[in-house]
C-alpha cells in the first residue's frame, strides 16, 4: 500500500526524492523529453551567452538589428517586419499543438492529427521565411565572418544561432508530421495511449520557447 | 490525464496573451524606445512569455514540484553563466579600447 497522496509542493519533493523508487510520476517518455530539453536549454542559454560576450566586448559597432532586417513593402520600411511575422507565425503553431493535445486526451483522433497538421504546416511557413531572410543577408554580402554593417561578429552569432534553431523547427515539421499520421491511422488507438502526442507537443512549446529568447535578445537588442 | 479536463477556451486565451505581448515588444523596436526604459520592456515582455509558454503551453504548472525543480533550478546555472560573462566581456572591451585601437 503506498501512502495517500498527502504531500505536495516542497514535501512532496523530499518525499519523491527519497522514496527509493521511481521520482518522475508521468510517462518515462514524458521525463525524457523534459531532461532532453533541459539539455537543450544549456545549448541555446551557451550560444545566447556567447553571443551577449562577442557583442559587448567588440570595439566595432553592432549592426542595427531594426534597420538590418527591415523590409519596404509598398514604399515603406518596416523595421523587423518579417521577424515579427515569423513570431506571430510561431506563436500560432504554439497555439494549435495546445489544442492538438487536448483533442488527444479526450480521442477526438481526427481533430487532433488535422491541428498537429496544421502546426507542422505553420513550422514550415516558418522555416521557409526563415530562408527567404538567409538568403536577403546573403545576398547583402553579411557572412560568418564579415558584413557591410559594423561588427564582424555580428554573422557569426546570427548564422550560428537562427541556424541552430531553424534546424530544431525543421526536425519539429517531421516528427510532427510523423505522429500526426500515426494518430490519423489510429496507431495509438490499440494501446489507447495518446502521451506521445503530449511529448512531441513539448519538444514544439520548446521551439517557441528558444525563439521568444532569440527575438528578444538578438533581434530587439 | 489531467490535461484533458482544460477547456480549449484557456488555450485559446493564452494564445490571444502571447499574441498581445509580442505586439508590444515589436512595438518597443517600432517606436524606437531606448535605453534602461528599452531594456526593462524587452526583458519583462520576454519574461512574461516565457512563463506562459512553460507554465500552460507546456503544463508544467500542473506537474509535480519533484518535475518543476529538475526543469527550472539548472538553468539558474545560465544566469550565473551569463552574469560572469557579462563581467568578462565588459573587462575585455575596456582592454580592448586601451591596447587594440
Amino acid at each position: 500500500m503506498s501512502k495517500p497522496d498527502a504531500t505536495a509542493g516542497w514535501q512532496g519533493m523530499v518525499a519523491d526524492w527519497s522514496g527509493d523508487r521511481a521520482a518522475f510520476r508521468v510517462p518515462w517518455g514524458k521525463a525524457m523529453m523534459w531532461i532532453f530539453l533541459l539539455s537543450d536549454t544549456f545549448i541555446f542559454g551557451s550560444f545566447l551567452t556567447g553571443y551577449m560576450s562577442v557583442r559587448i566586448a567588440t570595439t566595432a559597432a553592432w549592426p542595427n538589428p531594426s534597420e538590418v532586417f527591415s523590409l519596404t513593402i509598398g514604399g515603406a520600411k518596416l523595421p523587423l517586419i518579417l521577424i515579427a511575422i515569423m513570431t506571430f507565425v510561431l506563436i500560432t503553431s504554439s497555439g494549435t499543438m495546445a489544442m492538438a493535445v487536448n483533442y488527444a486526451y479526450r480521442r477526438e483522433r481526427g481533430r487532433c492529427a488535422a491541428l498537429m497538421l496544421l502546426t507542422a504546416v505553420l513550422g514550415a511557413t516558418f522555416v521557409c521565411m526563415q530562408a527567404f531572410e538567409w538568403s536577403k543577408l546573403i545576398a547583402e554580402g553579411v557572412r560568418p565572418w564579415t558584413n557591410p554593417d559594423g561588427a564582424a561578429q555580428f554573422g557569426a552569432c546570427f548564422f550560428m544561432i537562427t541556424g541552430f534553431h531553424g534546424l530544431h523547427v525543421t526536425a519539429g515539421v517531421i516528427y510532427l508530421s510523423i505522429v500526426a499520421r500515426r494518430v490519423l491511422r489510429g496507431h495509438y488507438e490499440r494501446g489507447g495511449n495518446y502521451d506521445i502526442v503530449e511529448i512531441a507537443g513539448l519538444y514544439w512549446h520548446f521551439v517557441d520557447l528558444v525563439w521568444v529568447f532569440i527575438f528578444a535578445l538578438f533581434y530587439l537588442w | 490525464m489531467e490535461a484533458a479536463t482544460h477547456p480549449i477556451g484557456l488555450y485559446l486565451k493564452v494564445w490571444l496573451l502571447l499574441f498581445v505581448l509580442s505586439t508590444f515588444s515589436y512595438l518597443v523596436d517600432f517606436f524606437h524606445v531606448a535605453g534602461y526604459l528599452r531594456w526593462m520592456l524587452i526583458l519583462l515582455l520576454m519574461v512574461a512569455k516565457a512563463g506562459l509558454i512553460v507554465a500552460v503551453f507546456m503544463h508544467l504548472r500542473w506537474e509535480r514540484a519533484a518535475l518543476i525543480y529538475v526543469v527550472l533550478a539548472p538553468p539558474a546555472c545560465l544566469l550565473v553563466l551569463a552574469w560572469l560573462m557579462w563581467l568578462e566581456s565588459g573587462y575585455t572591451f575596456f582592454t580592448r579600447l586601451l591596447y587594440f585601437r
